[in-house]
């Protein structure tokens, strides 16, 4: 505003008093406006420049990120290669674990989804003793931090074999116990988002599909899970970004070995490992990276309502 | 350049069995566990149906939330008390030592670092996270392209810590002054400001603020969607009238804006509590806890897979429940607020 003030000593005086403050008007809302698109390409540039940065030293030569910047590369002559792509692909842990991850991360949405969206709609919609307190602890819950479960938990687990290495009818238990595990850490949140969306269904749906003799069970499969449709797939991006970008509970649970390993995991290790080969973790990352930004970018909108219906009604 | 065999334990994964085993029980989990679930919820309907007409009512959500209570309760209630009741206990778990643990622990030289280090995380990350998730919200919401500003911002959300490490371990990559800066902090430090390059990761006076900002980064787009969601729910004819009576953009920003916004920043601003309470992968995969950067969660999981010391990890464990519970109690009061006006 102040860089406007200044601006117009050259205006004819022949002009209206109006006219000049329209005009000054004008001007000064050009200027600031010409600073805040300045401002927040800047601040937009600043925020993607490390992320570029990789992306554009993965598909460099190797070694060439450690003789000279990746922005030395952007000016012409263009040397690029899959080189590091072929390499970590095709010789290191990283494509079992990019299995792993689906192998994890798959079950391990669907089951805290289906068991949430049943203790959900008990939540909305029918009444019992202790209801309310029991989603209160839930909601209390949301803010444990996973630490406190790790040790009775991991000495059950070792109790009943559900540890890696072990056979599970022929599946490694690893995988069993993180998809308990992570169907138990993520029950308070997901019950918690799909009990908001269900409670602000329509009261008549419900009173006129009990008029028409349907039973809860009905009601649940025919009416409030076809409504429920974007908040459960809100649930879903989330508990799969969750459990794909986890690293502690992995490590936990199911640990460092190739057989189980998932993406995060092998990343970590290939961080120590390396040696002098460290550019090899550039197209390493983005190999992790794949799955959630195709799946962020292609349904960033539920995202987005996931996040708001999770923290602004709480 | 030596072939990656060399550096990489070549792979000694069987993908036969991988597959052949795996990808059988990952279909058959993907459609038998929902279908188990159906069918225990008909199943038990039926069931429920033939009791007496009054009784009926009382039974049915039981059906409908035991196996949310049963994962939760077995996950979460029952190994969180068996870990606070560890914590009384000395390493080997059979003789009780009351504050025996958290004494030993709170006098540990380590430990008091550890602690700094939480405290710095717990003011800085929240805060920082919020003003910039404030400044983009309310900056991007005045410009055209504000959709693809925000995609783009928001995008670290998407990733894991372990992939934001690795990004931000390049941009804080260190070379010896003689030779050309390629970590691009360390180039605007040398070739813009003339400075020496800095260690950024090893340099205690810089490090735990260069962790801190990894975190800050991958947050940051959260708080603005939020936020954003938040501005645009402010009634547009209230921005309109405050102008109209020449109200300038800052105060319209202090006395209307930011009040308005106030409960989301508050919503906000725990949330980015409860995560720097329990920050760990950026840490662990940055430094592992050396050169002074250790956090409670990543000492945690130290005592308990490098030093198997149970009854450590047990009392680390509680001293991070026990810094959640003023952040708990307040979520729990904001929550019975709102559902007090419904």
């Amino acid at each position: 505003m102040s860089v406007a003030t200044a601006a117009p000593p050259a205006t004819p005086p022949a002009r209206s008093k109006a006219a000049r403050t329209r005009w000054s008007q004008r001007l000064s809302a050009n200027v600031s406006s010409a600073g805040l698109n300045v401002a927040v390409l800047a601040l937009t540039l600043a925020w993607i420049v490390p992320t570029l940065g990789l992306l554009i030293n993965s598909f460099r030569p190797g070694g060439a990120f450690n003789t000279s910047g990746w922005w030395t590369a952007l000016a012409p002559p263009f040397n690029f290669t899959l080189d590091s792509y072929r390499a970590v692909l095709g010789a290191s842990d990283l494509a079992p674990s990019f299995f792993n991850s689906f192998m994890i991360t798959i079950p391990a949405t669907i089951i805290p989804t289906a068991v949430a969206a049943f203790a959900a709609y008990a939540f909305s919609w029918m009444r019992f003793w202790g209801r309310d307190w029991i989603f209160l602890a839930l909601v209390g819950l949301l803010a444990v931090p996973l630490q406190v479960t790790f040790i009775p938990l991991l000495t059950l687990a070792v109790h009943m074999g559900l540890t890696s290495g072990n056979n599970f009818f022929g599946l490694n238990a690893g995988f069993l116990a993180v998809w308990i595990a992570h169907t138990g850490y993520g029950l308070p949140f997901a019950i918690y988002l799909l009990a908001n969306f269900f409670r602000v269904l329509p009261q008549d749906l419900f009173e006129s599909a009990e008029i028409d003799g349907a039973g809860p069970v009905t009601v649940f499969f025919r009416l409030v899970l076809p409504l429920s449709v974007p908040a459960i797939a809100s649930l879903v991006i989330f508990q799969f970004l969750w459990v794909w970008n986890d690293l502690l509970v992995a490590l936990i649970y199911v640990g460092g070995t190739p057989e189980v390993a998932p993406l995060t995991v092998t990343l970590t290790n290939l961080v120590g490992g390396l040696g002098q080969h460290i550019e090899y973790l550039t197209a390493a990352a983005f190999v992790s990276m794949v799955v959630p930004l195709i799946v962020f970018f292609a349904l960033q909108r539920y995202f987005v309502r996931g996040i708001l219906a999770g923290s602004v009604k709480g | 350049m030596t072939p990656l065999t060399v550096t990489l334990p070549m792979l000694d994964v069987d993908w036969e069995t991988l597959v052949s085993v795996n990808l059988p029980t990952l279909l058959f989990v993907i459609v038998g566990v929902p279908l188990a679930l159906v069918g225990y919820i008909v199943g038990l309907d039926v069931l429920v149906r033939r009791l007496p007409k009054r009784s009926q009512p009382s039974v049915r959500p039981w059906v409908w939330v035991a196996p949310a209570i049963f994962f939760v309760g077995l996950i979460l209630v029952y190994p969180m008390v068996g870990t606070v009741v560890r914590s009384f206990f000395d390493r080997r778990g059979d003789a009780f030592v009351g504050l025996g643990n958290f004494v030993r622990l709170l006098t540990d030289h380590g430990v008091l670092i550890v602690l700094r280090n939480n405290l710095l995380w717990l003011l800085l990350y929240p805060g920082l996270v919020l003003l910039f998730g404030l400044l983009l919200a309310v900056l991007s919401d005045r410009v055209k392209f504000e959709k693809p500003v925000k995609s783009l911002i928001f995008m670290p959300m998407a990733i894991s810590f372990v992939a934001m490490a690795i990004i931000w371990q390049f941009v804080y990559y260190y070379k010896d002054p003689s030779e050309p800066q390629t970590g691009i902090l360390n180039a605007v430090v040398v070739n813009i400001f003339h400075g020496l390059p800095i260690t950024w990761i090893q340099d205690t006076r810089f490090n735990n603020f260069a962790l801190i900002f990894i975190g800050v980064w991958g947050a940051t787009g959260f708080a603005m969607v939020i936020l954003s969601a938040a501005l645009k729910g402010i009634p547009a004819e209230l921005l309109e009238a405050a102008r109209v009576d020449g109200a300038n953009e800052r105060t319209i920003f202090r006395r209307i804006i930011l009040p308005l916004m106030m409960p989301t920043i508050v919503v906000v601003g725990t949330t980015m509590v409860i995560f720097a309470l329990k920050a760990f992968d950026v840490v662990y995969v940055m430094t592992a806890g050396n050169y002074n950067t250790d956090i409670l969660a990543r000492r945690m999981y130290a005592e308990l897979y490098s030093a198997g010391n149970y009854a450590n990890a047990s009392a680390l464990a509680v001293i991070l429940l026990l810094a959640v519970v003023p952040v708990l109690i307040f979520n729990l009061r904001q929550f019975r607020a709102v559902e007090a006006r419904r």
